[in-house]
């Protein structure tokens, strides 16, 4: 059981890695990797809207959807439960925490229809994980998808000053070396067999 | 009569074209590197995204004056999240080698912003003939790009279009450049395709050649 769970973690954090391997959260992952400070917020907010979303949408799909048999409704449900509950968060932390609420509180209307945010329910449902797996999942999630975002952040401040070609400037330079990252995690692959 | 016919015809190329999804506004860039390993997967994406978009802005644009302005996002989600699992079921149902291969992103194409932005930018303000006009232009172009990038990859990395095997040496089939269909292929051959098209826009057409490059 707690093979399992580590198992699960490692494996979406680092071989699965969902930018790297399975390309999800593309959007976001270049839109706030230009300075190392958003990234690093985004990060945060990121995991934890991961894990207590996945954590509710198990509860649901487990103890509501199962029983009443309505599992293909999932897309449907999912998303307006994530789409409440970070409404939910964003009221709650402006009225409680204020401070954190000016720091995180931009990224937390960005990460509404994140695609990863969606798949980590959907890929324990999909799998049939318990709690402690799908926690297992979203943790690795997050933690694989911050990392992403620091290496990239990183790489994008050195790029600044690099004398890239004009067509190339933006968007395309950034993908090609998205891809030598790529590369490099595919490395990783093979380390665990699932 | 005619006029109308132009202007259809504008809001058609403007999708394919002018403001292609995935090359010209860069939104929805996860499935363009995700399903493009091979051109029929690309193509198949595509229709799912088309058919999606379609009926999308024909829904919002139908009941856009039932809409209250406030709640009008999350009813753009949860008509997407309709349509999509539509979509979902049925090709769960008729597609399912391909299905068991792209299922997850089939799913998360409610989570795409081109489609969500084209409900709010064009099918809320406009009637419903354009609307699906619009709809059917920006998925073409996104099936297009998509296609695009698979012919790229397919070639590349097993020398087949279509799961049709071209390049032959001795007999046996010639794998050019195996990193193609590797996720790190996705994304060098995404760069690469992006700026080339920049280059081309800037060399022949006088553009500023800064697709993608708000980001």
């Amino acid at each position: 059981m707690g093979e399992k769970v580590f198992t699960i973690f490692i494996a979406s954090a680092l071989i699965n890695n969902f930018v790297f391997a399975r390309y999800l959260g593309l959007c976001i992952f270049f839109g706030v990797t230009k300075k190392m400070e958003t990234a690093v917020g985004m990060s945060f907010t990121f995991t934890g809207v991961m894990v207590i979303g996945a954590a509710l949408n198990w509860a649901i799909y487990n103890y509501i959807m199962t029983p009443l048999h309505i599992g293909f409704l999932k897309i449907v449900i999912f998303i307006g439960v994530i789409a409440a509950f970070v409404q939910a968060a964003d009221t709650i932390m402006k009225k409680v925490t204020p401070a954190l609420y000016y720091k995180l509180g931009i990224y937390l209307a960005l990460i509404t229809t994140n695609c990863i945010i969606l798949a980590v329910p959907l890929i324990n449902a999909d799998e049939h994980y318990g709690l402690f797996e799908s926690m297992a999942l979203a943790l690795g999630s997050g933690a694989g998808f911050s990392l992403a975002l620091i290496i990239m952040a990183s790489i994008r401040e050195k790029l600044e000053l690099a004398d890239v070609p004009k067509s190339m400037q933006g968007l395309p330079i950034s993908f090609v070396l998205t891809g030598l990252i790529a590369l490099a995690f595919l490395g990783f692959s093979g380390m665990i067999t699932l | 009569m005619s006029t109308n016919n132009t202007s259809y015809w504008t809001v058609f190329k403007n999708g394919v074209f002018g403001e292609n999804p995935v090359f010209r506004l860069a939104l929805s860039l996860c499935p363009a590197v995700a399903v493009t390993s091979g051109v029929k997967n690309g193509t198949l994406m595509g229709v799912a995204v088309l058919f999606v978009m379609v009926m999308v802005n024909a829904t919002v644009s139908l009941i856009r004056n039932f809409i209250n302005p406030k709640v009008r996002i999350p009813s753009y989600m949860f008509i997407i999240a309709t349509w999509v699992t539509v979509t979902d079921l049925v090709m769960a149902a008729y597609a399912r080698d391909v299905y068991k291969q792209m299922g997850l992103y089939i799913m998360l194409i409610v989570a795409f912003a081109i489609v969500l932005s084209r409900a709010e930018v064009f099918a809320m303000k406009n009637k419903l003939i354009p609307s699906i006009i619009d709809g059917a232009g920006m998925g073409m172009g996104f099936l297009l790009a998509l296609a695009l990038i698979g012919v790229f990859r397919e070639f590349l990395g097993k020398g087949a279009l279509w799961g049709f095997q071209i390049l032959w040496a001795d007999g046996k089939p010639v794998k050019p450049m195996l990193i193609a269909i590797l996720p790190a292929g996705g994304f060098f051959a995404m760069g690469l395709i992006m700026g080339g098209l920049n280059w081309i826009d800037r060399r022949f057409f006088g553009g500023t050649g800064s697709g993608g490059g708000a980001h």
